[in-house]
């Protein structure tokens, strides 16, 4: 794929080359030549009146090497892409090394991770240099938003504890994984009621999981609750099909207390997890499933350290 | 003002006569075949050396772990090959200002490969007019035969060097077969090829064009001479006016100084020159000459030392040999020697009290800061940082990490998912492991220090032995706001 707007371009830069190349085997012969010299081994220039030019021959040996770059440049615009939009007659392509590296490191990987075929997730969780190989990929591919312990921060869940936003099971993390997740509440300050109505709302979603809270307030909160309940529940617990979180435990994503929650009423909430089919092979996502699911779970096989 | 001279017509390129140097033997000879033997008994022979059950000096690019007797060097320690260059560079100044260039002349490679070269050659071909002759002869068999014989032995070891350097990277022991079975890696086969034919052509065939226009420090050495310097110095004052005379004859009822003009000094000089022209830059300083002139001076029963080593001051100022070696002692010599033994002890001192681990601690790179336990108000602020350890020993070792620097800070060690421990890491071999670690500090002494980053260090300690060497690095702590 040519960069240039017009191919007239190429033969600019092809033409500029090889002439360039042909000047400078042109210059060598041309200085080279034999010149006048003054029988004192001088050149017979003088300046600031004593300084004299003499004659010292440099080694023939300099110039072949000369001759050799310029052969050597001529050669290598034959064969590699130079002259300027000319493939060369390799053929070569810096993306075509590319894949290759990609497909001698994918043939190298592949033993390590043949292995892993025909063992269940259980069994992967529990193997100790699976869950090194999990640990990399988690650390190079997950690490950057959940954090180097899994353990996430305001906005990017915690993979470590109990509660799974889509569901714990080897299923739901592997279609995480793949596919990503968008997670999104819609504000919904103007279906609860005023700000008074909101501010009670809060205090009711706290009571649920027995946090401090105004009694009062919850009271009067909770028929407006109604309107949460289409994702969170009747009773707040949640919906893994919608990711929509469990209210009623003591997990809080966007951080605890009367603002935070008031805050995501109001103005809604968008959490983005993007998708990771395109970077990692079905083998390492299944890896690196089971490394997200031992993080949580007890694996069979695996004594407690 | 210059008058025209008659001009004459010259090329600017040339290609330059071949030298035949003269077999020499004498005092600075055998200095020399010392360091030959020297230098290349510790090249071609470290390779093989054992040590704690691995090769003695391994440098492991791949692993990035480099095995020198005890130590083993991370890429950490970069500091001490600059602390060697330095050394190295200082030691050229210091010897260079003191008598020329000993380097040049003794122990650069290029001098020792050419001598063993050169031995080759003279055992094959023959001494200098032999060679002379054979290079002027028709091609014949025994021309051939000779002519590849020399080839043979110096592809020979050319290749031995090159598979020598290889082994330096490689285990030798494991090279060295595969090597005899064809069966190397193709860059261990660049490599070895690529070094043993740079050995032959710059041994074989380069020599003295090597010195005279690819080395950098032939051309900069001049400006570290002063005429206190020693250097190899044809005296002219007593060799001139210089001409052949019989033995028996009073040279000085003749007129004629002590140079017998025989042109050995020419003939055996590795460069062509002729010292008798005075100091030229293409003097490499391996005084052959002086040992060739010694043997003539016997001979004709003249004093020693009509070429030898003196300071361009000796020999104007006609001062003894112990008088031009009081001037050694002057401020540039030991301002170099001062800085030389100072980066000598500092070098030693400095691996001698190295400490055999490594620590580097990073911040996690996705939370700054987050709240735990966050009910009732009394929670803990949490940092995460992973700190890697580096193992410089070859055994395995057990390391103690404990934090400080902020008020009531303590450890959770979480190393993913598993519970909660003693901040005690194990870890292996020559082994760098990484380990994730929280810092949490009581929310109300976190308010107390404010929002903002706050100095915090780790300290390691290795458990083994009655270790006291602890090591400190320092991080920060993050109070959100």
């Amino acid at each position: 794929v040519s960069d240039f707007t017009h191919a007239g371009w190429s033969w600019y830069v092809a033409i500029g080359t090889i002439a360039s190349l042909l000047a400078c085997l042109v210059l060598l012969v041309v200085a080279s030549r034999r010149k006048p010299m003054a029988s004192d081994e001088s050149t017979g220039h003088v300046w600031d009146e004593n300084i004299r030019e003499m004659n010292n021959p440099l080694p023939l040996w300099w110039m072949v090497l000369f001759v050799l770059t310029v052969v050597f440049s001529l050669a290598y615009l034959w064969f590699y892409p130079g002259l300027g939009s000319a493939p060369g007659q390799l053929g070569w392509t810096s993306t075509a090394q590319w894949q290759q590296e990609q497909q001698r490191s994918a043939a190298a990987m592949a033993p390590l991770y043949a292995r892993f075929d025909a063992m269940t997730h259980e069994a992967i969780a529990a193997d100790s240099a699976a869950r090194g190989i999990g640990e990399r990929l988690f650390l190079n591919n997950c690490a950057g938003c959940h954090g180097s312990d899994a353990k996430g921060s305001k906005g990017f869940p915690n993979l470590t504890d109990a509660d799974w936003l889509y569901g714990g099971g080897i299923e739901p993390i592997t279609e995480t994984i793949i596919k990503g997740r968008a997670g999104a509440m819609p504000p919904m300050a103007a279906a609860v009621g005023t700000g008074e109505d909101v501010s009670n709302v809060a205090h009711y979603v706290l009571s649920l999981s027995g946090s401090p809270h105004n009694a009062l307030k919850a009271a009067l909160g909770r028929p407006k609750f109604a309107v949460c309940a289409a994702c969170h529940g009747v009773r707040g617990e949640g919906n893994t099909a919608l990711g929509a979180p469990n209210l009623t435990d003591n997990v809080w994503l966007y951080g605890w207390g009367e603002q935070a929650v008031v805050t995501a009423i109001t103005q809604g909430r968008a959490g983005m997890m993007p998708a990771q089919a395109e970077r990692l092979t079905p083998q390492q996502i299944k890896v690196l499933a089971a490394y997200v699911w031992g993080l949580s779970n007890r694996p069979t096989g695996q004594a407690a350290q | 003002v210059n008058t025209p001279a008659p001009e004459q017509v010259i090329s600017l390129y040339v290609s330059e006569d071949k030298i035949y140097p003269r077999a020499v033997h004498g005092w600075f000879a055998a200095w020399r075949w010392a360091l030959v033997w020297g230098t290349q008994l510790l090249f071609y022979g470290l390779p093989w050396l054992s040590w704690n059950g691995r090769q003695a000096v391994l440098l492991d690019l791949e692993a990035r772990r480099f095995f020198i007797f005890e130590l083993v060097l991370y890429p950490q320690d970069f500091v001490y090959l600059t602390a060697l260059l330095l050394i190295s560079a200082y030691a050229l100044f210091f010897f260079t200002a003191v008598a020329g260039r000993l380097w040049c002349g003794y122990a650069c490679p290029q001098t020792v490969y050419t001598e063993l070269f050169m031995w080759v050659e003279r055992h094959i071909e023959g001494d200098r007019t032999a060679r002379m002759k054979l290079d002027a002869a028709p091609w014949s068999a025994n021309k051939l035969l000779r002519k590849g014989g020399k080839h043979l032995a110096w592809v020979a070891i050319g290749l031995w060097t090159g598979l020598t350097l290889v082994g330096y990277f490689t285990p030798i022991r494991e090279l060295a077969p595969a090597a005899a079975t064809l069966s190397l890696g193709p860059w261990e086969w660049f490599w070895t090829l690529f070094y043993g034919f740079a050995t032959w052509g710059n041994a074989g065939f380069m020599r003295e064009q090597v010195c005279k226009y690819m080395c950098p420090y032939a051309r900069f050495q001049g400006a570290m001479f002063d005429r206190d310097t020693l250097v190899i110095a044809y005296d002219e004052r007593r060799g001139e006016p210089r001409g052949s005379r019989p033995r028996s004859a009073d040279r000085h009822a003749l007129g004629k100084g002590d140079c017998i003009d025989c042109n050995l000094c020419v003939q055996v000089c590795p460069t062509g020159i002729d010292i008798r022209h005075g100091q030229q830059y293409e003097c490499i300083g391996c005084a052959a000459c002086i040992d060739v002139c010694n043997g003539v001076m016997d001979k004709m029963s003249y004093p020693r030392g009509l070429i030898r080593y003196a300071t361009q001051n000796g020999l104007a100022q006609q001062l003894t040999q112990a008088q031009m070696w009081r001037r050694v002692l002057r401020p540039r010599v030991l301002v170099y020697g001062t800085i030389l033994l100072a980066l000598c002890v500092a070098f030693v001192a400095s691996l001698w009290w190295r400490t055999p681990f490594k620590v580097d601690v990073v911040r996690d790179r996705a939370a700054l800061a987050r709240q735990v336990s966050n009910r009732e108000g009394s929670g803990q602020i949490e940092n995460l940082y992973r700190l890697q350890l580096m193992n410089a020993t070859e055994q395995p070792q057990r390391y103690a990490i404990t934090v400080g620097g902020v008020n009531q800070a303590a450890l959770a060690w979480t190393s993913a998912g598993q519970a909660p421990r003693e901040p005690l890491v194990d870890v292996g071999p020559a082994q760098a492991l990484w380990v994730t670690l929280a810092v949490r500090v009581p929310f109300d002494v976190a308010q107390g220090l404010g929002p903002g980053a706050h100095p915090l260090y780790f300290e390691v300690q290795p458990q083994a032995r009655a270790s006291s060497q602890t090591v400190r690095e320092r991080s920060t702590f993050i109070v959100p706001r």
